[in-house]
């Protein structure tokens, strides 16, 4: 099933075609109407014209997260105000919030963008979807409420929050489609669990996730416990919001909306584009937007850009989950070291909940990490020798995989604090 | 159909299109909108090869038809209906649709040309009642089928309209736009429309470009286009105010 079969399933060398034209008319109206563009291409002597190719793309200068705080409110917009039909905030998790507005073509868009993202995953015009994503400010309540209800589907706005009520509007309404954070879905499982009811009495059939970085083994768990087809879908507030890319039900990376936004994937350190296939930071340049246009953004996010077809029939391009954010990079004892590298470890030992916390501290100038894991009641109400042993094996992998020794404790279930919105993983006590 | 990449041209030092892309697929109808002086018409001379190009490139069914002298380009099948006709006004109408038929400097079998001809009587039975009336003589819209009739004569699969409804009456330019979606829907050609009367020719486009002082600004879906304010504002004449 797709949404835009014609743009989904586009040539390369017309998509091309269309990338490129799309980059010109953006790169003409960003450079006469937003100064804040203007001056950063003065400054490096770059005329619109002189990008006659999507590979003279490379020549164009970033623009980051800061760029946003300085031009805050309004600065970065390409068109009046009085044009702009809606405004968002990003949260703000890392620093001042950054605004970003939309005319009413954007926000057209925007919906198509969405729905093909709710097709990939498999939603209908027959489908109930309950969406658990906060309405207001962020993005996702809306973003991707807009796009069920162009698909025709009935939309129920749940919001984030209050579990025990969206489960019985999931129950009584007959939720078949959940659209939530990946760590939201786990704690909707495990209060049916507690609560004692039959993920069968549930209707679910598709959850799409995202918002949040997460791992196959937590996809294989929220499938099992909720009983449905769990996809990833990826999208950020500077860009458009949810809606960039989204995992078809192959579930094998997810197809970028390549005709909407150009990606590349550079080393964060260097800026240099990573070679075909390796792991960097995205950035993002969106082709259509017309009030909040955005030239190489600098998303902070991990990924790389998948090889190969997908049996879907798509041809956009995938890229693979995302594997944390270039800021959740932690330097442990002079190493780097990402909060989802401690993850796929800890996902491959049986009878580990998908809970867990990085504990930092500093002792005498050295830094020391406590890695907290939640297991469950099978490891721990038996006995010690099987607890101790559990630890050492994830220690040794642990220490395999960073290169850095760190301390591992295993904890009762649910003594990590749940949040509804995204999980702090990472406790950073150390003082420099 | 029809790709064209980061094209420039101009009249001697004065650059008029900067690097300008656009492509067709096969059956489009698309409309590049524009004020006057931002290079529309240029744009459809260095495709048709009246005006040599300083740059870039035209692929017109893969082949590059940039260089080509203009001859070439119609014997293709992509024929240009110039702006403010160029009708011979002292012949006769059919001797007007006739010369469309001399693709270089070759006449076509006469049996072809008789069957063309009915075509093109039949999409405007007007020219058929003015066949021997001398070109020079008929009013603006019937000029401009005239026109149109002529390009048909060569057997294009893609047309190049330069303003067709230029100059002419509301009621008359409505009427043009209707043929010009015929010509699609009953001769399968691919049409690349250059315009001033965004409005009329957004409704029968299925795409459109807006060219300002050369330069490619916005593209898009028509309907797209046609809620962008920057459009509405300059081209539709249409204040926001008045959309609220």
């Amino acid at each position: 099933m797709y949404w835009e079969p014609d743009r989904e399933c586009m040539g390369k060398e017309e998509l091309e075609q269309l990338q490129f034209e799309r980059l010109q008319s953006t790169l003409n109206r960003i450079y006469s109407h937003v100064p804040a563009y203007r001056k950063k291409f003065d400054a490096l002597g770059i005329l619109p014209e002189d990008i006659g190719s999507l590979a003279d793309f490379s020549r164009l200068p970033f623009t980051t997260k800061e760029d946003l705080r300085e031009n805050y409110p309004y600065g970065l917009f390409a068109v009046p105000l009085r044009e702009v039909v809606r405004i968002h905030a990003s949260s703000g998790t890392t620093g001042e919030s950054t605004v970003v507005g939309y005319t009413r073509n954007d926000v057209r868009i925007w919906s198509n963008l969405t729905a093909r993202v709710l097709t990939m995953g498999g939603v209908t015009k027959d489908d109930v979807v309950q969406i658990a994503f906060g309405y207001g400010l962020f993005t996702g309540g809306f973003g991707l409420h807009y796009g069920a209800e162009q698909i025709g589907a009935s939309v129920i706005p749940a919001s984030s929050g209050n579990t025990h009520r969206q489960i019985k509007i999931m129950m009584d309404f007959k939720t078949t489609a959940l659209v939530s954070t990946p760590s939201y879905a786990l704690l909707v499982a495990e209060t049916i669990r507690e609560q004692g009811i039959p993920p069968a009495a549930l209707s679910l059939k598709y959850g799409l996730f995202g918002a949040e970085p997460w791992s196959e083994r937590m996809r294989r768990e929220i499938e099992e416990k909720l009983g449905i087809v769990a996809t990833d879908n990826y999208g950020l507030s500077e860009i458009i919001g949810p809606g960039v890319s989204g995992e078809c039900r192959e579930q094998n990376g997810l197809h970028i909306n390549e005709d909407h936004f150009l990606v590349e994937v550079v080393d964060p350190e260097t800026l240099q584009p990573m070679p075909g296939g390796e792991t960097g930071e995205l950035v993002i340049t969106s082709l259509t937007k017309e009030a909040f246009p955005m030239i190489r953004y600098r998303t902070r996010d991990l990924t790389s850009i998948l090889p190969g077809d997908c049996p879907c029939g798509r041809t956009l391009r995938r890229m693979a989950r995302v594997r944390g954010r270039t800021d959740d990079m932690l330097i442990i004892k002079g190493v780097n070291v990402f909060p989802s590298q401690i993850e796929s470890v800890l996902f491959e030992f049986e009878g580990t909940e998908p809970h867990y916390q990085i504990v930092l501290d500093r002792k005498g100038g050295l830094d020391e990490v406590t890695v907290l894991v939640e297991v469950g009641e099978s490891i721990f109400f038996d006995q010690m020798r099987q607890q101790r042993g559990m630890m050492e094996r994830i220690r040794k992998r642990l220490a395999q995989e960073l290169g850095i020794t760190v301390e591992v404790r295993l904890v009762e279930k649910k003594t990590i604090a749940r949040s509804e919105g995204k999980t702090r993983r990472v406790i950073d006590n150390r003082t420099l | 159909m029809l790709r064209i990449k980061n094209l420039e041209a101009g009249y001697g030092p004065l650059k008029v299109l900067r690097k300008v892309s656009l492509h067709i697929g096969p059956g489009e109808i698309v409309t590049v909108i524009g004020a006057n002086g931002a290079g529309k018409s240029t744009f459809l001379k260095t495709i048709a090869g009246l005006l040599g190009a300083s740059g870039g490139e035209v692929l017109f069914e893969k082949q590059d038809i940039r260089k080509l002298p203009a001859e070439r380009i119609v014997s293709l099948g992509c024929s240009l209906v110039p702006e403010g006709r160029q009708l011979f006004a002292p012949m006769t109408v059919r001797e007007n649709l006739v010369l469309g038929a001399c693709v270089q400097f070759r006449r076509r079998r006469d049996e072809e040309v008789k069957e063309d001809l009915d075509r093109v009587f039949v999409l405007f039975p007007r020219l058929k009642e003015r066949e021997t009336q001398l070109a020079g003589t008929l009013s603006g819209g019937e000029q401009q089928m005239l026109a149109i009739g002529r390009a048909l004569l060569s057997r294009p699969r893609m047309l190049l309209l330069d303003e067709p409804s230029m100059g002419l009456a509301p009621r008359m330019v409505r009427e043009i736009f209707a043929h010009i979606a015929r010509l699609r829907r009953e001769f399968g050609l691919t049409i690349l429309l250059v315009e001033q009367n965004a409005r009329g020719a957004l409704a029968i486009a299925d795409r459109g470009y807006v060219l300002e002082t050369g330069r490619m600004i916005l593209q898009g879906p028509s309907g797209d286009l046609l809620l962008n304010k920057d459009v509405q504002r300059a081209y539709l004449g249409r204040s926001p105010e008045e959309d609220a």
